[in-house]
């Protein structure tokens, strides 16, 4: 029997809309919301996700439903683009929906029913996102899931912080949604019909679509992050509940990539190579600052949203490069470069949203989210500590998880670049390979710091004695993502070929060929040249773990001596000797020294009470943002001027331009 | 030359009068006949609505002659009359210009619009086009008062009535706005009249006067 995919859709967005509902209508009963709606929210993502991966093989289907304005339908659509995002919102979500039933709670913010509706309102809404058809659909969906998260950012709207950090939000949310809004204008080409498959078939003349791709880049790139409109994320997550953190930047960032592609090779018929390289460009840049203000972060929430920034940049890299190739009709390695990009946009929905979660467990048990005062967590919470392991080690770009496969598939697409008939473009490649290849690094490096000092080491603080590990449920979506991270990791093969329908979709070729590697061995294009096999990769590690344990049991069993550690001439050790999160940086902020604002105050050896302090700041408030609200601020004065207080001036004034006015036309 | 039909007479004849009322608004000082003077010119325009409504056979404009007929002549005035009953502010008004200046300047406004109102009218087919300068004139004349009067209950009355100068104006160009349209209008009048009543409430609440000029106060400090 064959699976109505979009009906499963948008019954699973009315199921959601209606378990939200349910939640406003018994705002304070936390039992319920949490034991019966959000296991409920969780179940309904599950068959979604079941539906998606059914209908990414099948044609599109498209509906028109009987709602919207009167002669302005909404268009839903779901091919199989939608449907494998769909398919990433419902596989993710229902892990946080579980988690988030166990961690919600009454607070002196939002009422849990309340939460529960904007929450449930935020997965609906992205859902409508990925199957709008019609701009007008897709901008009430999108604007829809900007309010919800928006307030769900807000949850703890006493604090004045958190409602700065909302309102940051909201801005960058709607300055980005302008130039959307303006993208689809330039794409509906003059005919005034906004549906997609309009704008499919109109045909744009000169600098338009360069205009249409530039907004795109510029709309969508203001929600996923991308330089300069990533400042909303180092604020909003940090200020965001932990479930709504990972809703956010495993999810809803995925949003903005989805819309990217499907403006940039959905409903622009032609891409030009020079877009591949601007994008390209400013994803490593992203990446690059991303991951270098991460390595220099000293709050966990921050660090995570900071290495969003730098996943989305190594995402829009991707996808500048499966430009170029696309513009030069290499289709093959587009598809490479594709799967590259739809492969790890799934993996950070899984690995990112683990992490986020399991700083809540932390978050929930210390009440800290400072590292300098965590630290030794993997004794008190062994759960939540093996299970961020898992997620610390494929956001590592580690084999055989699931960070290695993505990222190695992309850094294939950049060793296959050579045979590019632009001589320019091959000069500049290596430097982006480098490039990529050291944010892939540096990540690895915030990863070890994050780990380390969160869970590894003694506590620095005593209360985090009394730390406790994660509920039942919490531990259940946990375990859930852990496994996720570990089977992508594992059958990459399986999981290409659940990408190969959108790669033909979009770039008109498939990754995997048959006769080129099998089910356990992933080699794209050319067996000679690579190819990666994570079973034998893990069966190798696991026996060279087993024998080294073996042999080094053999070899030293019963010399064991239980004795006081060699003190190193210090007879005490405290936690206070560890290393911190700021001396572990510390490295890389010299050597990254210029790309920060940094405030440092050094104790002389004279100090009675010695202090260390270091403040790093974000460059681009000083460049950008701070310049252009100075900016508004003078013209409001100069506007102000005209303000005089007296009813009858500001009614001469209207009286003027009226008259003027007439006069003109006359 | 064409005669004139004779129902078009009247017409012509009751956008005179109008426009006298609007003239005499603007030299009245006294509040409660400035709301009678309006009142009086709600009723005009009632009757030239309807009489338009009889001569082209245009069945909507008797609705709106009736909703007019209803709304201004009965419910704002006696809504006035109320407030200011309320509020005691019976006294006359000062204008910020003195009544002579005012009234030249009025007369220029009359001018310009019929200056002005000339090519349209050249353009519409109405049988009362020649009317659409007096509407025009009418608008400004109101708004001339709005600008000139220094208490709060005068400008009101001044908007209220730069309404009945736009809603003369459609009628006279095109036979009046669709239904839907001038239900919303005559809606979004009755309401905001009633929002501006407490407002008013406010603002003596707050200052002890309805005077306007305790308002300069509210601007940003510098």
């Amino acid at each position: 029997m064959a699976i109505d995919g979009l009906l499963l859709t948008l019954t699973a967005i009315v199921g959601w809309l209606v378990v939200g509902a349910l939640g406003l209508s018994r705002p304070r009963d936390l039992r319920f919301i949490s034991h019966i709606l959000f296991p409920a929210g969780a179940v309904i993502a599950l068959l979604l996700a079941a539906g998606a991966v059914a209908a990414i093989a099948s044609p599109p289907q498209t509906r028109i439903l009987a709602l919207g304005l009167p002669d302005l339908p909404f268009h839903v659509r779901l091919d199989a683009l939608s449907a494998f995002f769909v398919l990433l919102l419902g596989a993710a979500s229902a892990a946080i929906s579980i988690f988030s039933a166990g961690y919600f709670r009454t607070s002196e913010g939002t009422p849990p029913g309340a939460i529960c509706f904007q929450y449930h309102a935020f997965l609906a809404a992205m859902a409508l996102v990925l199957i709008a058809d019609d701009a007008y659909l897709f901008m009430v969906a999108w604007e829809t899931m900007a309010l919800a998260s928006f307030f769900l950012v807000t949850t703890e709207h006493r604090l004045p912080e958190i409602r700065r950090a909302g309102f940051l939000y909201l801005l960058i949310a709607h300055i980005g949604a302008i130039a959307i809004l303006l993208c689809f204008g330039v794409l509906q080409g003059g005919q005034g019909d906004y549906t997609f498959g309009a704008m499919r078939a109109a045909h744009l003349s000169g600098g338009w679509p360069t205009a249409a791709f530039l907004l795109a880049l510029f709309g969508f790139g203001a929600k996923a992050g991308l330089l300069p409109l990533h400042v909303w994320l180092p604020e909003a997550h940090p200020a965001a509940p932990s479930p709504v953190s990972a809703l956010m930047s495993g999810v809803m960032l995925k949003t903005a990539i989805y819309g990217l592609l499907r403006v940039t090779f959905d409903l622009l018929g032609t891409q030009l190579w020079w877009w591949g390289v601007v994008a390209l460009a400013l994803g490593l840049v992203t990446a690059l600052f991303g991951v270098i203000f991460a390595c220099v972060q000293t709050d966990m929430k921050r660090l995570l949203a900071y290495s969003s920034i730098e996943n989305i940049g190594i995402i829009v890299a991707g996808i500048g490069l499966a430009i170029l190739f696309k513009a030069y009709d290499k289709n093959l390695i587009a598809a490479i470069a594709m799967t590259a990009v739809l492969y790890h946009a799934l993996n950070h929905a899984f690995f990112k949203s683990l992490l986020f979660l399991a700083t809540g467990c932390v978050l929930h048990a210390t009440h800290e989210r400072s590292l300098g005062k965590l630290g030794g967590l993997i004794h008190r919470m062994p759960w939540v500590a093996w299970l961020a392991l898992v997620g610390t080690l494929s956001i590592a770009g580690l084999p055989p998880l699931n960070g290695f496969v993505s990222e190695w598939l992309l850094l294939q697409a950049f060793l296959f670049t050579p045979s590019l008939p632009q001589s320019f473009v091959n000069m500049l490649v290596p430097v982006a390979a480098a490039a990529l290849v050291l944010a892939v690094a540096l990540a690895a490096y915030v990863m070890v710091k994050f780990y380390g000092v969160v869970f590894l080491g003694r506590p620095r603080e005593a209360n985090l004695e009394n730390a406790q590990d994660a509920g039942t449920l919490e531990r259940a979506g946990l375990i859930y993502l852990a496994a996720g991270c570990v089977l992508l990791g594992l059958f990459p093969v399986t999981v290409i070929g659940l990408i190969d329908p959108v790669n033909r979709l979009l770039v008109g070729a498939a990754a995997l060929h048959p006769g080129l590697g099998s089910w356990l061995m992933l080699a794209p294009l050319n067996p000679d040249r690579s190819s990666y096999s994570p079973l034998v990769m893990l069966v190798v590690i696991a026996a060279v773990v087993l024998l080294t344990v073996y042999v080094v049991h053999r070899a030293y069993h019963g010399r064991v001596r239980r004795a006081p550690a060699w003190d190193c001439g210090f007879p005490a050790q405290t936690p206070q000797m560890q290393d911190t999160a700021e001396g572990f940086g510390q490295p890389i902020r010299q050597v990254f020294e210029a790309f920060f604002r940094m405030e440092r105050e050094l104790p002389t050896p004279f100090d009675r009470e010695p202090r260390y302090r270091v403040t790093v700041e974000d460059p681009f408030w000083h460049w950008l943002y701070l310049p252009v609200a100075r900016a508004a601020d003078r013209l409001a004065r100069l506007v102000g001027f005209i303000q005089q207080g007296r009813i009858s001036v500001y009614l001469v004034y209207s009286f003027v331009t009226l008259l003027t006015l007439l006069a003109m036309v006359r | 030359m064409t005669a004139i039909p004779f129902y078009a007479q009247i017409i012509n004849l009751l956008a005179a009068l109008l426009l006298l009322l609007s003239f005499a608004m603007l030299a009245q000082r006294r509040v409660l006949s400035l709301v009678n003077l309006f009142a009086m010119q709600g009723l005009s325009l009632a009757l030239s609505t309807a009489i338009v409504a009889y001569g082209t056979a245009q069945p909507h404009l008797y609705w709106s002659a009736g909703l007019t007929f209803v709304l201004k002549v009965f419910l704002l005035p006696w809504l006035l009359h109320r407030l200011i009953r309320q509020l005691d502010v019976r006294w006359d008004v000062e204008g910020l210009i003195n009544i002579p200046t005012t009234m030249l300047i009025g007369i220029v406004l009359v001018v310009f619009s019929f200056n002005l109102a000339v090519p349209i009218s050249e353009l519409a087919s109405t049988v009362t086009r020649s009317t659409l300068g007096i509407a025009m004139a009418c608008v400004m004349l109101s708004f001339l008062m709005m600008i000139t009067r220094r208490k709060a209950i005068p400008q009101v009355i001044g908007f209220l009535s730069m309404e009945n100068g736009l809603f003369f104006a459609a009628t006279s160009a095109t036979y009046g706005m669709p239904l839907v349209v001038e239900l919303g209008i005559a809606l979004d009048v009755l309401v905001g009249m009633l929002i501006l009543g407490v407002f008013f409430f406010q603002i003596r609440e707050q200052f002890d006067s309805l005077d306007l000029k305790h308002l300069e106060k509210l601007k940003e400090g510098e």
